[in-house]
């Protein structure tokens, strides 16, 4: 079991609040990716689960009992940090066992559950390493092994494949979510990158400014966004946003547009643009077009498109996928 | 060309390098080659600089007054002051290294700034409390003071080795399940093992060296090797010869710990000037 209740949480860092009031539910066995901009509150709620921090108000409950003021050690919640945090004077074996030891199990059951993580994290070879004498993906690999062999309620992992190369994060993201398929444990993972958020979550927390904007599945807050914040943050490249009178066509103070809802043609539209850049990606094209009155719009097209910068284009947005938000930002239901 | 000048450069500074270490290291010589020297000789215009080696001061010094009992002396003071001053530091260097507090760089300052103190401006009360404990010419009394008296300093060396300490690992320690002692225990004193060592050996250098505090409140019973030395300059006049052999006695221990741990000394003072 690991189910996990926030209730009215705040944290206020002296008079700077941080955390305004949240209420947040995480199921048992669920994959909750907390997302937002640098500076949203999303590590510092991470770490208020995790105890690493005092909750200012509020209750914080795991299984339903009251854990607000427990310290992390009898949380039972492992946790995996941006920085590997590893022990540097210790083996890989060691290291894998910390947990183990200072939960008194004895030497046989350490040995026999260090060496079964190690199998599945592929460590076997390097277990009588020290952490310098692994590269980076090695020792997030020890990071996640230490945080599995004490079988916790829960996993955080705070930012943990920034540190790592583009071609080895896709392969840990791969293997995160492998691991959670494998475990059925909770996790919740902490990012800044929106792509890992879509790629693993079963659901999603979108924060900005310590608020939960939206709260949901990915495919929830791609397709019907809460508001213009989360239309913005969820989708690469991002979503165009239109004001003024022609967004006022569609009934609404701003719209939205997705770079892959745009039909192109060389010949007629509802916007004609020139084709500032270009970048051909062989699966896509990306065109970022100057349209008349509007600005830069980034557009998705078919890789095979042949477009060069200077091009006229026409972009017509699909209506069915326009996303339209009132004054305050709010998205407007379409009926 | 530029080769060249490099060489010459080089060479220049290494030679003044040399002088300066010759002309800080002569006093320490010029004391060795005289214990070895009759008193005579020890006295002799122009000097002599290459002793008869006799070592007959260092007999007449043993049989007078018991090295070896101050030798005993000046280990317990040094290295239980040592001791007990980690014992105090290392918990008020980890509560200020990780949990600081907005009074905290004040409290550091504070300390390190007792230490601007001139030590016979307390001498006095401490004295006269000393010896209304009865704790005068005692070894306990010496080691408690000589503990105090560095504890600023080892403190400050140590919470600039733990600030060196990523607090993720610690945090990490935290969500392993270690309560507060084992994870000072497990993860950050093995990880400042190189900092408590250096710490460590200044303090047993400073310990050793004392002589206000150690020639003040004592007078047989707990006189370390600094005592020693200083019953060799007498009223009648100094002996040259034995007064220097006493002191190479005195220094030789030191300087052999000193010596051996070099690197480790100047790792742990130069710990944390540049990242």
């Amino acid at each position: 079991m690991g189910s996990i209740a926030l209730e009215n949480v705040t944290k206020s860092f002296g008079n700077h609040t941080v955390i305004p009031p949240i209420n947040l539910e995480i199921e048992d066995g669920s994959f909750v990716v907390f997302v937002g901009p640098s500076g949203c509150g999303k590590s510092t709620l991470l770490r208020l689960i995790a105890g690493l921090e005092d909750t200012t108000t509020g209750v914080i409950k795991l299984d339903g009992v009251d854990m607000t003021d427990s310290i992390p050690a009898k949380r039972q919640l492992s946790m995996v940090f941006q920085s590997y945090a590893l022990y540097p004077h210790m083996t890989v074996f060691n290291n894998i066992a910390f947990p183990l030891k200072m939960a008194n199990v004895d030497k046989a059951t350490i040995d026999q559950k260090v060496r079964d993580a190690a199998r599945v994290l592929n460590l076997t070879d390097y277990l009588e390493r020290r952490p310098r004498a692994l590269s980076g993906g090695q020792r997030q690999r020890v990071a996640i092994g230490r945080a599995i062999v004490r079988q916790p309620k829960a996993f955080l992992f705070d930012e943990p494949l920034s540190n790592l190369d583009a071609a080895l994060r896709v392969n840990m993201r791969l293997e995160i979510s492998e691991l959670h398929q494998q475990l059925k444990t909770t996790m919740i993972y902490v990012t800044h990158d929106q792509v890992e958020a879509m790629t693993m979550a079963d659901k999603i927390v979108v924060l900005n400014a310590g608020h939960i904007e939206h709260y949901g599945t990915p495919m929830e807050l791609y397709r019907t966004p809460a508001n213009r914040f989360v239309a913005g943050f969820i989708g690469s490249p991002k979503m165009n946003f239109i004001d003024g009178a022609d967004a006022a066509k569609f009934g609404a103070n701003s719209i939205g547009v997705r770079p892959e809802h745009f039909r192109v043609s060389r010949t007629e539209g509802t916007w004609q643009g020139r084709v500032q850049v270009a970048e051909h990606l062989g699966s896509d094209t990306f065109m970022y077009v100057n349209v008349d009155g509007l600005g830069l719009m980034t557009v998705r097209a078919e890789g095979e498109e042949v477009i060069n910068p200077g091009d006229t284009v026409y972009l017509s947005p699909d209506p069915a996928r326009v996303y339209r938000f009132d004054k305050a930002g709010v998205s407007i239901p379409t009926n | 060309m530029a080769r060249a000048v490099s060489t010459q450069r080089k060479w220049t500074v290494t030679i003044a390098a040399w002088l300066v270490a010759l002309l800080i290291f002569f006093p320490i010589l010029w004391t060795i080659l005289t214990a070895f020297k009759s008193e005579g000789e020890a006295i002799a215009f122009p000097p002599h600089l290459i002793p008869t080696w006799t070592l007959e001061n260092f007999f007449e010094v043993q049989s007078r007054s018991d090295y070896f009992r101050h030798f005993f002396n000046s280990v317990v003071i040094s290295v239980g002051s040592t001791l007990l001053c980690l014992l105090v530091a290392v918990p008020a260097a980890w509560s200020m290294a990780f949990s600081p507090t907005k009074r905290t760089k004040d409290i550091l300052m504070w300390m390190l700034s007792t230490k601007m103190m001139p030590a016979v401006g307390v001498l006095v009360p401490i004295y006269l409390i000393f010896k209304s404990l009865n704790l005068l010419d005692n070894l306990f009394g010496l080691t408690v003071i000589l503990a105090l008296i560095d504890l600023p300093i080892v403190i400050w060396m140590l919470y600039t080795y733990f600030k060196e300490i990523p607090v993720d690992i610690l945090e990490a320690c935290r969500m392993d399940g270690a309560v507060l002692w084992k994870e000072i225990v497990y993860v950050l004193l093995p990880m400042a093992v190189p900092g408590i060592a250096s710490t460590m050996l200044l303090n047993i250098i400073l310990a050793w060296n004392e002589a206000f505090w150690t020639l003040n409140l004592t007078a047989a019973n707990a006189a370390p090797l600094t005592a020693f030395i200083a019953s060799y300059s007498s009223p009648e006049g100094l002996f040259w010869a034995k007064l220097s052999a006493a002191s190479t006695l005195a220094i030789a221990p030191i300087l052999l710990l000193g010596w051996f741990s070099q690197r480790q000394l100047v790792r742990g003072l130069t710990f944390g000037a540049v990242k």
